[in-house]
């Protein structure tokens, strides 16, 4: 099976004026993504993902210094010019985003704003750029797409939007597209539309997925192999089946737990230890915090 | 047993601001539900589906069309001076992110003690002392007294909201979407303190949300909210193994189900 990414010892520091320098935002994680596979990291609020995942598309602002080794298609991502950055990050990775309308400019048709991506990439007429964005909407499920082209995002519903916005990041058919979280700000009925959708992709296309998400049920839906994120750390990595029947880090053992999808009605849940607390993590810094208002 | 709360054809239409815009379906048309005393009514449904105008009608902070809202046998719309203010004590709101119902200037410690002093809960030189207990009731370390919310974590801020809406010993606890914005092992420590606070206190809630995971866990009864309406009401039980309308079973098959045995797609196809 061939690894489309590749992370080696990846560690990410976000450098601050002053003051005491925060633990890494990305400590030591090394994975390998195959190709064709959608690959889930899953995590609580704060555990690095979306910094890993900006990581992989160079995206982190210029405070952040990352080391190690982050490679696409055998290629070093880390330390890339930005020159070679720009053809490959539309050729070969796309990414989207929870909030689809962060995305899309709201004064234009939304079809016009695809086209503008195929254009940017591939020397085609604008009439051929249309007509493959039309193809592209019909594709992600937009019924009666050419009618719809012309539309501005507001006409469209949240999940619409977060279709448009699949259809954009198709335009150059990428071989890796990170998701980081794209159905959180979704209703579950169309959660599930948009997850199918994306299964559909890679199935249809090959495309390799790299799942970004806080929400176990999300990966038990569509992931073939998952990694658990935790203080920056990569906790472990397992097939979902392995991770669902048999989570080894007491972290993992400790989320599932806590789900109440999965306990009894109406029984307590168990706690998760302080050790692996993501509030007890927190806690520090909120302190600090506390202490410097008081004193200032 | 009587219920303790009673909402009987509520509607509610809000005008759609622009006034040459097509008027918006009613965000409540003609809903009703009943919450025995000490019981927990989930209200699950999509977003715009009506659940937080519910809420605020019974809460009294919304004004139906028309329907009417009866608590403890008496109508709400008619209560004023002195009946609306014990309303107001024993039925109490707790939201999403209580960053919204927390003064932002207030300590923890002094939010909670507004609310003795609002309704007057205890003698005044007693209160200090009720702040502690209520910290300790909701699991908060009392060395956060003097925290404003802003440096307190979600789950803190949250229990924080839960202590200052059980200082007026409320019989009813309006809970809309208490633990959407929490992190999952947070929102498992909410969880269990309102389930604790419904079997030591015999607290009974509307339990809102929609996350139907969370709600079934938590409810004796669950009435499910679309467009306004709801289209199904029952046991919890009932609801989660029969539901009788498409639009839960739809809810049903949304759910996202981690289980031991994933249901699982067939293998991805190699590409060539
Ligand atoms: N631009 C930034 N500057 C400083 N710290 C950041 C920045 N972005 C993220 N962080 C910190 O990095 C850590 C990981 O954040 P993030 O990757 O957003 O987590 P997640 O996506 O898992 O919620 C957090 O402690 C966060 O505060
Ligand atoms: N203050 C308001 N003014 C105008 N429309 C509102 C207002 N509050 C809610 N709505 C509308 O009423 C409907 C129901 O909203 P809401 O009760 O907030 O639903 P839910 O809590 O289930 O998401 C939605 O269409 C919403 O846009
Ligand atoms: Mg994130
Ligand atoms: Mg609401």
């Amino acid at each position: 099976m061939s690894v489309i990414l590749s992370l080696d010892n990846v560690g990410v520091r976000f450098n601050t004026a002053g003051a005491a320098q925060p633990a890494p935002a990305v400590d030591g994680v090394s994975l390998q993504v195959h190709r064709g596979e959608i690959f889930g990291i899953v995590g609580e609020s704060g555990s690095g993902k979306s910094t890993l995942a900006n990581a992989v598309m160079d995206l982190l602002p210029a405070n952040a210094a990352v080391s190690g080794s982050i490679r696409i298609n055998d290629r070093e991502v880390v330390g890339l010019d930005d020159e070679a950055l720009r053809s490959m990050r539309g050729d070969e990775v796309s990414m989207i985003f929870q909030d689809p309308t962060a995305s899309l400019d709201p004064t234009w048709p939304v079809g016009d704003q695809i086209a503008e991506t195929i254009r940017a990439h591939y020397p085609v007429t604008a009439r051929q750029a249309k007509a493959r964005a039309i193809a592209l909407m019909g594709e992600v499920g937009i019924a009666d797409a050419a009618a719809r082209y012309g539309d501005v995002p507001h006409r469209f519903s949240g999940g619409q939007r977060q279709r448009i916005v699949i259809a954009a990041a198709l335009a150059n058919n990428p071989q890796l597209l990170v998701a980081d979280e794209p159905t959180t700000a979704l209703d579950v009925t169309i959660q599930a539309q948009v997850l199918q959708l994306i299964d559909k992709l890679r199935r249809d296309h090959g495309t390799t997925v790299l799942l970004i998400t806080h929400d176990l049920g999300v990966v038990s839906m569509i992931c073939d192999r998952v990694g658990v994120m935790y203080g920056g750390k990569l906790l472990e990595t397992a097939t979902t089946e392995a991770l669902f029947a048999n989570p080894a880090h007491p972290y993992t053992r400790a989320l599932f737990a806590a789900n109440p999808a999965g306990a009894p009605r109406g029984a307590r849940l168990p706690v998760i230890p302080a050790e692996w607390s993501v509030e007890s993590l927190r806690e520090a810094e909120l302190l600090r915090a506390a202490i410097g208002a008081a004193n200032g | 047993m009587a219920d303790l709360l009673r909402v009987e054809h509520l509607r509610k239409s809000y005008t759609s601001g622009r006034p040459w815009g097509r008027k918006p379906p009613p965000a409540l048309n003609d809903v009703s539900v009943s919450v025995a005393r000490g019981r927990t009514l989930g209200l699950v449904g999509e977003s715009g589906s009506g659940k937080s105008t519910l809420g605020r009608c019974i809460l009294g902070l919304t004004r139906p069309d028309s329907g009417a809202v009866i608590f403890d046998g008496v109508e709400v719309q008619a209560l004023s001076g002195r009946a609306l203010a014990d309303f107001r004590r024993r039925v109490q709101p707790v939201f999403q992110d209580p960053f919204g119902s927390l003064d932002p200037r207030w300590s923890a410690g002094r939010s909670v003690r507004e609310s003795l002093d609002c309704f007057g809960i205890g003698a005044p030189a007693d209160r200090e002392r009720r702040v502690l207990d209520l910290f300790d009731r909701v699991g908060l370390n009392p060395a956060l007294a003097g925290r404003l919310p802003t440096h307190l974590s979600g789950g803190q801020r949250q229990r924080v909201g839960i202590a200052a809406a059980l200082a007026s010993e409320p019989e009813l606890i309006i809970a809309d979407e208490p633990v959407s914005a929490l992190d999952m092992s947070v929102q498992a420590q909410i969880l269990n303190l309102l389930m604790d606070l419904q079997k030591d206190l015999g607290v009974a809630s509307v339990f809102i949300s929609h996350d139907l995971g969370v709600v079934e866990h938590v409810s004796d009864e669950i009435a499910v909210m679309y467009r306004g309406e709801i289209v199904e009401t029952g046991d919890t039980e009932t609801v989660m193994t029969s539901p009788r309308h498409d639009y839960t079973r739809t809810l049903l098959a949304a759910i996202p189900r981690p289980r031991s045995s994933a249901p699982r797609r067939p293998p991805c196809p190699q590409p060539t």
